[in-house]
């Protein structure tokens, strides 16, 4: 009785939000609703086949319709994608096997350029006869391409660094995304592999294959209000096979071997666990989902340049998995959309808000303190600028007073 | 033809004779005890036979087969796991997936297999849940499956450890130290079960224990080490009574000390 209460509490507060978000298109709040729904959806104890559908509907149905009113939403949401997934392969290598990997960004960068380079004239400096750029029909050949380039590179990178752990490991990881960036922004001589600095544009976005089937019923929809829509769906199909992914390895012998060298290697081993064998296997199949999401964002981009594939972004997603909770796909996926929305709609928003509040001259009036008038307020002082300041208060404050992360594996469980 | 042949095994860390020509044999159906004093080279030579430390010379066959250089996860496969006198549980998992891990080398599914939940995949999770839960209901932690392994208590931990041995399907059994810090009901208990594993489980146990009670009550033959040499092997009561093992113990002119007090 009480479930099935907080189960028609839920279906209105999904409806609820949505028609907010849905008549103030403008609304930065209203959206935050709709996204809190999903997290609501997890949390409240409701029957798990309304739950499950309900967020079918929220994520295939009501998302888009919100993305069609208002398109930042959709990029808002492509960009968690993002972060999700590649927050979810980090967390099976740091979170799983708690090899603590500083450089994952390189995997991300590789799956990056490996279809800039092909899926743009790039390629065309290095490989005679003017092939490229490639047919859009080739992205779905690179994106699984991508996944056995990255999963190359894992292993590449992880077989001179197996006898390292914690610190070493850090060091020699963050030395490797290095390397890596350096080599794309520096390969553009003797033969320009990579247009260094200057990045590569214009990158091939997917086929839209199913244009025949929406001129069929009539719909006439343009490119440019298409495409982001286009990438939303690809997205959620990479991160549901993701999930689906990690899940199964988790529950299987392979993800219980995983953990088990994270707690004691050495008994890992007396247990019959290929202790070398798993940890190259987790490197590559972290590395293999950050090729893949690669794909998907240079061809989103359209323009890729180094700059995009620093170390602070390797950070920002080991930060993701941290404040999620190490070892923990929900906390994954918790932790990589929190920090997204804080990134790219809070701070913003917050900054957007000031900026009004600035130019439209109100005066803060503090009493016994007299007033301040807002226009006054230096330019520095915009909250997106202290994006990095406000994650690592975050952080320390979760090292305080939840150091396990928000949502630890088997946190239902320990209750 | 013995189960297990250790022959002239010898260890060397540096300055340090761990093992020196250490000779062995485990008989089938048999619980042998390894003894010796402190720094005798007991766990030395556990972590010898489970391919921890490759031995600098000797020959270590079991059922025909040497096991020289071969790595840890091998020899496991091969048939013969072990526990830890300092308890190494994988203290962040479940007891349940603590045993669950024992059994990796048993599992064969293959990596296609689990990402598409195929039908086999799920009957081996199945089959590999049931028997684990038996081993757990065995070790008497049956209701705790799924407990935290570090809240487990002391006694209950190195139960945990060995169902989770047993869970890898051994022929031999390694124990070293299983009763050390517990009471002597408890210890009498873990006897019980050593006796019910022979034959069922496994075909031969070697365990190192300081507790005298535990040793003599169980073993078919006890070997004992002093500095890393093999100064006596028999059953029980030839042991209790070899001068050469007293001595070991209690030092050269105790019987003088204890005749005159």
């Amino acid at each position: 009785m009480k479930r099935s209460l907080a189960g028609l509490a839920l279906c209105l507060y999904v409806a609820l939000s949505c028609a907010l978000a849905y008549f103030f298109p403008q609304s930065a709040l209203a959206f935050l609703l709709v996204e809190a729904g999903l997290f609501l959806l997890y949390y409240v104890p409701a029957p798990r086949r309304l739950k499950i559908s309900l967020g079918a509907l929220l994520l295939l149905v009501l998302f888009p319709v919100l993305g069609w009113a208002n398109g930042y939403y959709l990029e808002v949401a492509i960009q968690i994608g993002i972060f999700v997934a590649l927050a979810l392969g980090l967390n099976i290598v740091v979170g799983f096997v708690g090899l603590l990997n500083l450089g994952f960004v390189a995997f991300y960068a590789i799956g990056a350029y490996f279809w800039a380079i092909f899926g743009s004239p790039q390629a065309n400096a290095f490989i005679g006869g003017n092939l490229f750029p490639l047919s859009p029909n080739w992205f779905f050949v690179f994106l699984i391409l991508s996944i056995i380039v990255g999963a190359l590179t894992g292993v590449l990178l992880g077989l001179p660094v197996m006898r390292l752990r914690g610190d070493y490991l850090a060091i020699v990881t963050l030395g490797f995304a290095e390397v890596v960036r350096a080599l794309v922004n520096n390969l553009d001589k003797p033969i320009n592999f990579t247009n260094g600095p200057r990045g590569i544009a214009p990158i091939t976005k997917p086929p839209l294959f199913f244009r025949p089937l929406l001129e069929f019923f009539g719909a006439d929809v343009s490119d440019a209000k298409l495409y982001p829509l286009y990438f939303y769906f690809l997205i959620l199909f990479l991160v549901g096979i993701i999930i689906w992914v990690t899940r199964q390895l988790e529950n299987s012998r392979i993800g219980r071997a995983w953990k088990a060298i994270r707690e004691d290697e050495i008994a890992a081993a007396a247990m019959g666990v290929p202790v070398v064998r798993m940890k190259l296997l987790a490197f590559a199949v972290g590395a293999s989902f950050a090729a893949a999401v690669g794909v998907l964002f240079a061809a989103k981009q359209v323009f890729i340049n180094p700059e995009s594939f620093t170390f602070m972004e390797s950070i920002g997603v080991l930060a993701m998995v941290i404040v999620g909770g190490m070892g923990s796909i929900p906390g994954a996926i918790l932790g990589a959309t929190g920090v997204t929305i804080l990134n790219l709609q809070l701070l913003k928003g917050l900054s957007i808000w000031l900026n009004g509040l600035r130019q439209s001259g109100a005066i803060l009036s503090i009493p016994l303190l007299g007033s301040y008038p807002l226009a006054q307020l230096p330019a520095q002082f915009e909250p997106a600028k202290y994006e990095r300041m406000v994650f690592g208060l975050i952080l320390i404050v979760m090292m305080i007073f939840r150091p396990q992360g928000v949502l630890p594996p088997g946190g239902a469980r320990r209750k | 033809m013995a189960l297990l042949e250790l022959r002239a095994v010898s260890k060397r860390f540096g300055g340090l004779q761990a093992l020196a020509n250490v000779s062995l044999e485990l008989e089938q159906g048999t619980i042998a005890s390894l003894i010796g004093p402190n720094g005798a080279g007991k766990t030395t030579l556990f972590n010898t036979l489970t391919g921890l430390y490759r031995p600098d010379q000797g020959e270590i066959r079991f059922q025909e087969r040497s096991l020289v250089g071969l790595k840890p996860e091998k020899i496991t496969a091969a048939g013969i796991s072990r526990t830890f006198q300092n308890i190494r549980l994988f203290a962040q998992m479940t007891v349940l997936d603590n045993v669950l891990v024992g059994m990796h080398a048993r599992l064969k599914t293959s990596l296609p297999a689990i990402f598409l939940s195929s039908p086999q995949f799920k009957r081996q999770e199945q089959e590999a849940r049931v028997r684990a839960l038996e081993l757990i209901e065995l070790a008497g932690l049956r209701g705790r499956e799924n407990e935290w392994a570090h809240r487990l208590s002391y006694g209950e931990q190195r139960r945990l450890e060995i169902a989770r041995a047993l869970a890898a399907a051994p022929e031999i059994l390694l124990l070293d130290e299983p009763t050390a810090g517990m009471n002597g009901r408890e210890a009498q208990s873990l006897m019980a079960l050593f006796r019910e594993l022979i034959g069922q489980h496994v075909k031969a146990i070697l365990l190192i224990e300081h507790n005298m009670r535990v040793v003599m009550g169980i073993s078919h033959r006890v070997h004992v080490l002093d500095y890393g040499e093999k100064i006596a092997e028999g059953c029980p009561e030839e042991v209790r009574r070899n001068p050469r093992v007293i001595e070991a113990y209690l030092g050269q002119g105790s019987w003088m000390v204890n005749a005159q007090s």
